[in-house]
């Protein structure tokens, strides 16, 4: 018998600080005042706030039992596709938390931020570097919010070309926020389908490409984990009617330092640093979606920008076609430090060891359960590969029951139900950071539900039972959702 | 989800290719999504639908249907102007999984074209597709 990480232990309930708090409890002292008191203008005076009053274990206790009801990636592997939920290294927070970087203050003014702003000037570079572009804004707050950005530049760049241009190429291998961006903007999508192989061919984009088209919008790799080899060909033909090609880099993880996007077509392409580069994701912290433009868009990227000269640095505001500000001061700083340290830290070497141990881990699992799960697109894959329940259907067992009973074996459960060109979808990313060992313990997870599914398929309906709260009742919270405390 | 035999098509509605159905009630057109979609789709939390008044063309997206696992567009089957839509369902969306031909329909257009219900499949030729 082998052992899977999942276990039963003892779990704590806990109320909310709100319940816990009583009159006069404190948690603090201040300490006595050496300077004299200095009244507040009485427009700035108003309400005390209204906190709850806790003593300092109470708020310890707090914290440490909600983080016990959590699954991150800290505790397991964590393989939940097209999110890339690798493993932030300790040292990211290390460098964050520097008083320097800590302390900044937005409005304190380039001369007292320099090295606040030298940060900032060489993470642009550097990922200018590995994505082959010309120049980087940082502003943008996540991947969507990037695409936005990156969609106001060619719409801009449109209007300043004489003709506004009403449509937008979608596959429906792209990832789900595209058309949202592109209908921010004004375009209408036009959907179009991936070939039988799971990639785009060129002829259906030739054959709705025109000149009332801004563009298309390509994921590459895309959300089947197949890389579009074809995007040259693609890229031809959108720049021959004039159109750009949009890059959706959320899935950069695969290809740093052995695919430059900038140099096969691709006009702008957005980053997700929570992802690709290891900064916190999901509840963890703010994400970074940085955009990277070549030359011709280069003049719309937003304000400010920030800039070298000799050997001081400073934000310029002065660039009549850009978009303007797409964030309050500088975009997340916090999370530009942390990215910055990682790409430091691994070099370009280890950044394109990186992708290629994703790449090999995605293949090893592709390999490892294709026999056990149903694998649509039987191709080599890049940093993801996407399976779908039919094997199970027999058993009346859904991609969901399998993925709520690897709670119970101690994995996070994968993607699931996306991308929506595989019916019932259960697409796995492991990421370079998980061990050969986690990885088959995984692997054995999976192979031993898909027994449970043939020999006890009540279980897997139930699954899971050893988290504090089992399986929930989505229809219900979906119907009837209650949205206050 | 079910085996096509386990499915019901009615014989009085006609079937789109996405899945949608129509049936002829006096001069208008009675739209919704037929068994075979609400199986697919699983549990129905959520219906949009359009605004009484709105114009469609065959084949536009007219509102969507979300399930724990999917939001789904929906396309008109036949032109013309929404003159009702099933108001009960913001309150019971359900009523799309437990009765999708009578009580679970969307909405009723006035056609602008009463002879493109024609060309939608009979049960017959719907089946055939499903078949493959």
């Amino acid at each position: 018998m082998i052992q899977q990480p999942g276990a039963s232990g003892l779990i704590f309930n806990e109320s909310l600080v709100w319940e816990k708090s009583r009159k006069g409890r404190c948690a603090m002292s201040l300490p006595k005042p050496d300077v004299e008191k200095s009244p507040l203008d009485a427009d700035l005076i108003g309400d005390a706030p209204n906190l709850p009053e806790l003593s300092e274990l109470d708020v310890v206790r707090h914290y440490t039992r909600l983080s016990q009801w959590n699954f991150g990636v800290d505790s397991g592997m964590y393989p939940l596709g097209s999110c890339t939920m690798k493993y932030n290294p300790k040292t990211n927070e290390v460098q964050a938390g520097r008083q320097g970087f800590a302390g900044a203050h937005p409005l304190a003014g380039d001369e007292f931020s320099q090295g606040a702003l030298a940060l900032m000037y060489q993470l642009e570079q550097s990922l200018a570097r590995i994505t082959g572009f010309q120049a980087v804004t940082l502003q943008p707050a996540a991947g969507a919010h990037g695409e936005l950005c990156g969609m106001l530049m060619i719409h801009a760049f449109h209007a300043k070309n004489g003709r506004q241009r009403a449509k937008i190429i979608i596959p429906d291998t792209a990832h789900g926020t595209n058309p949202a961006s592109a209908t921010l903007c004004g375009y209408e999508s036009v959907n179009i389908k991936s070939g039988p192989e799971g990639i785009l061919d060129p002829q259906t984009v030739a054959a709705v490409m025109d000149e009332d088209t801004a563009g298309i919008m390509v994921t590459n790799p895309n959300t089947l984990g197949l890389f579009e080899s074809n995007i040259k060909e693609i890229a031809d033909i959108v720049h021959a009617k004039g159109g750009l090609v949009y890059g959706d880099g959320a899935n950069m993880n695969a290809i740093m330092g052995i695919v430059k996007p900038g140099e096969i077509g691709i006009d702008v392409l957005h980053l997700n640093l929570h992802k690709t580069f290891s900064t916190p994701h999901g509840g963890g912290g703010p994400g970074s979606g940085p955009v990277a433009v070549g030359k011709t868009l280069e003049p719309f990227l937003p304000v400010p920008r920030v800039v070298k000269e000799l050997d001081t640095y400073r934000f310029i505001t002065d660039r009549p076609d850009s978009i303007g500000r797409i964030h309050t001061f500088y975009g997340h700083f916090g999370i530009m430090v942390r990215a910055y340290a990682y790409i430091l830290s691994m070099g370009a070497k280890g950044l394109t060891d990186a992708s290629r141990l994703a790449v090999l881990n995605a293949n090893y699992i592709k390999e490892s359960l294709k026999g056990t799960l149903n694998l649509p697109y039987d191709r080599p894959s890049m940093h993801e590969c996407v399976f779908n329940d039919e094997f199970q259907k027999e058993y009346h067992i859904t991609t969901m029951d399998m993925a709520k009973r690897l709670l119970d074996y101690g994995f996070h459960p994968p993607t699931v139900y996306f991308p929506l060109v595989v019916e019932g979808a259960f697409m796995v990313e492991p990421t370079e950071t998980e061990s050969k060992e986690d990885i088959d313990q995984f692997i054995r997870a999976v192979k031993s539900i898909a027994q449970e599914a043939k020999d006890n398929p009540e279980q897997l309906k139930k699954a899971p039972r050893l988290t504090k709260v089992t399986r929930l009742d989505e229809v219900l919270a979906a119907r009837k959702p209650c949205l206050r405390g | 989800m079910k085996d096509l035999k386990d499915l019901n098509f009615p014989d009085d509605v006609k079937y789109t290719k996405d899945h949608e159905w129509a049936r002829k009630e006096g001069d208008l057109i009675t739209i919704g999504i037929d068994d075979y979609a609400q199986d697919q789709l699983g549990e129905i939390v959520f219906v949009e639908l359009p605004e009484i008044g709105a114009g469609f063309s065959k084949g536009d997206e007219f509102g969507s249907v979300e399930s724990v696992k999917a939001v789904s567009q929906i396309y008109i089957p036949v032109s013309g102007e929404v003159v009702e839509i099933n108001a009960g369902l913001e309150d019971a969306p359900e009523l799309v999984n437990q009765a999708c031909y009578t009580q679970g329909w969307l909405i009723r257009v006035k056609p602008s074209q009463a002879s493109e219900l024609d060309s939608l499949m009979d049960k017959a030729a719907y089946l055939d597709m499903l078949k493959g």
